[in-house]
């Protein structure tokens, strides 16, 4: 079998703290290959977005700070590279990452035409004139309707379904062979979600992306994506494709969510709520971090952590309960 | 019984320029007592002012808003201060909708200090509304940022309770919250419900959530109630395109369930220039050309129930 896209090995991201230290990533692994979509689920404070910031090289500065594993891309190995190899080989270059918040990746001052071409002068892939046109190209590409004419507005001119758009033909200007996408469509109504995902989904297949998309909606995750991860507490706890997580989900965590959610056309009395908080990151709990939640917890889930246990077909789950089989 | 009655209610904001932003337009909803009537739509249609106008906190423009039978607008200054106890909110931020620098119990006594009660009595429901949302009784002497986001939801709720209300309007009340923890706050909502006969108007645009907790609802666009009616028969057979295309988007947690693609096409007009004829027009898959210009009529949905709330605003609805 060809090596994956991107390899990524119990990768660590702390934050060091003056309250303490934040495991915001604690011993993350997963691949990718070309034209893959990957789902990372997880709730608010997870560790989603401090993944997709390590692969970046980016952990918030000063606290943050990559302490462990490794980030191999096309057979590189990006942990420990120099700043400037970073910014000018691999961030947004060859990794590209639409936020979780377009008004903050767009400044207001600058026309949408000049921010699309800025990422392809910074790498060296054209200036001026041909800048500016590679850019109107990328505003077609990601459906901007005129993209000529509407090239020289400025971000507060378009909606929110539109700006996303642009940040999109941002992160893809330079051709990037990985694509982060940190919960894009959250802030967005859900007919405007659809057209956005099926933006995302047209563009991987146009340039053979992988895509590493990040959401907290189980919803969203699963019309897109082909395989899924689920994170909690700065561990991936469960990793399946999306068949498999979605029908026969074996974490406790995984299918706590699953049993929680209202469907449409269940109108049931109550719904099956999973119990207490997500953790404290500055106190989380020893052991299985998901211990104080889970129903099936023991005492041996109180002491240590469980390792990862690998099921049939590429199926992942970090519990005791499946220990056994393997 | 109908609790409250909204008749051809609008509000409309001025902007420069002299124009007026319709942001709600001509309104007729119904709660029943001991009920839910769920809002949904999408950003920007109103449904937050619709709350505020009926909270009292946006001036109406237009129309009637009737609460247990007497005309919002009628009451002398003792109804209207029963009025704003009868009547409670609860919104979707519980991070900044709670001051951080009062305890929980001066947060929940502070409706009742305010109308002159004092002591026991006032500790007595202190404890009683924390009991209710199921948190402990020394939560009173603890800050808001000592609590998680669900718990905080609990205390803006327990807040909420505290002048024995008949109806909570409830804004999008766990759509920031984390999901693991969505599932207890709506069963605490229901429980809440039934234990005190509280009537909801609930505003959310996560369909399966309303689906599951409401009794009717009315879908808003650009300002208009577009399809209203009872949830059970909206959901079974939604007679408006809107309704339609809201439904066929709605993420489901199920990978065998093909997107919505193309369903509907465009961005959502703004209030400040709705489309002329049917407001829905640009965007809907069955426009005809009547649509372009002559706004629809209203329709009942059915034959049965012809009061003002099971309608389709449609020309398709006509034949
Ligand atoms: N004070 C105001 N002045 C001017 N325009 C306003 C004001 N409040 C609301 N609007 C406008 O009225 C319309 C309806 O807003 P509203 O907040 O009620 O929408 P909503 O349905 O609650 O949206 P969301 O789902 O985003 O919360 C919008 O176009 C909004 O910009
Ligand atoms: N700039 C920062 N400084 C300190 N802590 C942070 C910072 N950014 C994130 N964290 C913490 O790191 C953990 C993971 O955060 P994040 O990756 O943003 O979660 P998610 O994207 O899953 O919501 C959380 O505990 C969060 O509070
Ligand atoms: S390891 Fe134990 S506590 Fe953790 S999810 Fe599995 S059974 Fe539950
Ligand atoms: S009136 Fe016409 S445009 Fe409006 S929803 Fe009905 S068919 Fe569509
Ligand atoms: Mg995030
Ligand atoms: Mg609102």
């Amino acid at each position: 079998m060809n090596a994956p896209l991107l390899s990524v090995r119990d990768l660590k991201t702390h934050l060091f703290l003056r309250r303490g230290v934040v495991k915001a990533v604690d011993g993350v692994s997963f691949t990718l290959d070309a034209q893959e979509t990957l789902g990372l689920i997880g709730e608010s404070g997870s560790g989603k977005t401090m993944t997709g910031l390590s692969l970046l090289g980016l952990p918030p500065k000063p606290a943050g700070r990559i302490v462990g594993g490794s980030i191999v891309l096309e057979g590189r190995e990006l942990v420990g590279l120099d700043e400037d190899v970073l910014a000018e080989e691999i961030r947004g270059r060859r990794i590209a990452m639409i936020s979780q918040d377009p008004m903050t990746s767009l400044n207001p001052v600058f026309s949408v035409g000049e921010q699309v071409a800025a990422p392809l002068r910074a790498h060296d892939l054209a200036q001026g004139r041909e800048a500016a046109d590679l850019a109107i190209h990328e505003l077609g590409r990601v459906r901007v309707p005129s993209a000529r004419e509407r090239s020289g507005d400025y971000p507060h001119q378009f909606s929110g379904g539109m700006r996303q758009r642009v940040v999109a033909a941002m992160a893809i200007a330079c051709q990037p062979r990985v694509l982060i996408a940190d919960e894009p469509t959250s802030a967005l109504d859900v007919t405007i979600q659809v057209q956005f995902m099926d933006l995302l989904e047209a563009l991987q297949a146009e340039t053979g992306a992988a895509l590493l998309f990040i959401t907290h909606d189980l919803g969203v995750a699963a019309s897109l994506c082909h395989r899924i991860a689920v994170m909690y507490a700065g561990r991936i706890v469960e990793t399946a494709n999306a068949r498999t997580l979605y029908g026969s989900p074996a974490h406790p965590y995984t299918q706590g969510l699953l049993d929680s959610l209202p469907r449409l056309g269940r109108r049931r009395g109550r719904l099956t709520a999973i119990g207490g908080a997500p953790p404290d990151a500055l106190r989380l709990p020893a052991g299985c971090a998901f211990h104080p939640r889970c129903p099936h917890a023991t005492d041996r889930c109180r002491e240590a952590a469980p390792p990862e246990t690998r099921l049939d077909d590429g199926h992942i789950v970090r519990c005791w309960l499946h220990e056994d089989g393997s | 019984m109908t609790l409250l009655a909204l008749h051809g209610v609008s509000c409309h904001f001025s902007m420069p320029g002299g124009r007026a932003l319709k942001a709600v337009d001509g309104v007729d909803l119904a709660v029943e007592a001991g009920q839910t009537f769920a809002l949904v739509g999408e950003s920007g249609c109103g449904k937050s002012t619709l709350a505020k106008l009926v909270l009292g906190l946006e001036r109406l423009h237009a129309g009637r808003i009737v609460f247990d039978g007497t005309d919002v607008a009628d009451l002398d200054r003792s109804g209207r201060r029963r009025f704003r106890a009868r009547v409670q909110a609860v919104f979707q931020d519980p991070y900044s909708s709670l001051n951080p620098r009062l305890r929980v119990g001066t947060i929940l006594s502070e409706p009742l200090t305010a109308r002159g009660e004092r002591g026991r009595a006032v500790q007595a429901r202190t404890a009683e509304v924390l009991e209710l949302v199921g948190l402990p009784e020394n939560a009173a002497r603890l800050y808001p940022h000592e609590f998680s986001g669900g718990q905080r939801q609990r205390i803006t709720i327990a807040r909420a309770l505290v002048p024995q209300p008949e109806l909570i309007v409830l804004d999008e009340p766990v759509s920031a919250l984390d999901v693991s923890i969505r599932a207890q706050i709506l069963n605490l909502l229901q429980d809440l419900q039934n234990e005190l006969s509280l009537s909801y108007l609930l505003i959310a645009h996560d369909l399966a959530l309303v689906e599951h907790t409401s009794d009717r609802l009315g879908v808003m666009y650009l300002g208009e109630i577009v399809e209203s009616g009872p949830s059970a028969e909206v959901f079974a057979e939604p007679r408006h395109p809107y309704t339609q295309a809201l439904l066929a988007a709605v993420p489901r947690p199920d990978p065998g369930h093909p997107r919505a693609s193309g369903h509907v096409t465009g961005e959502i007009a703004t209030a400040l220039d709705p489309p002329s004829g049917c407001r829905f027009h640009p965007r809907c898959p069955h426009v005809m050309e009547v649509c372009r210009s002559v706004s629809p009529a209203v329709h009942t949905r059915r034959d049965t129930e012809a009061d003002g709330t099971n309608l389709v605003r449609c020309h398709l609805a006509a034949t």
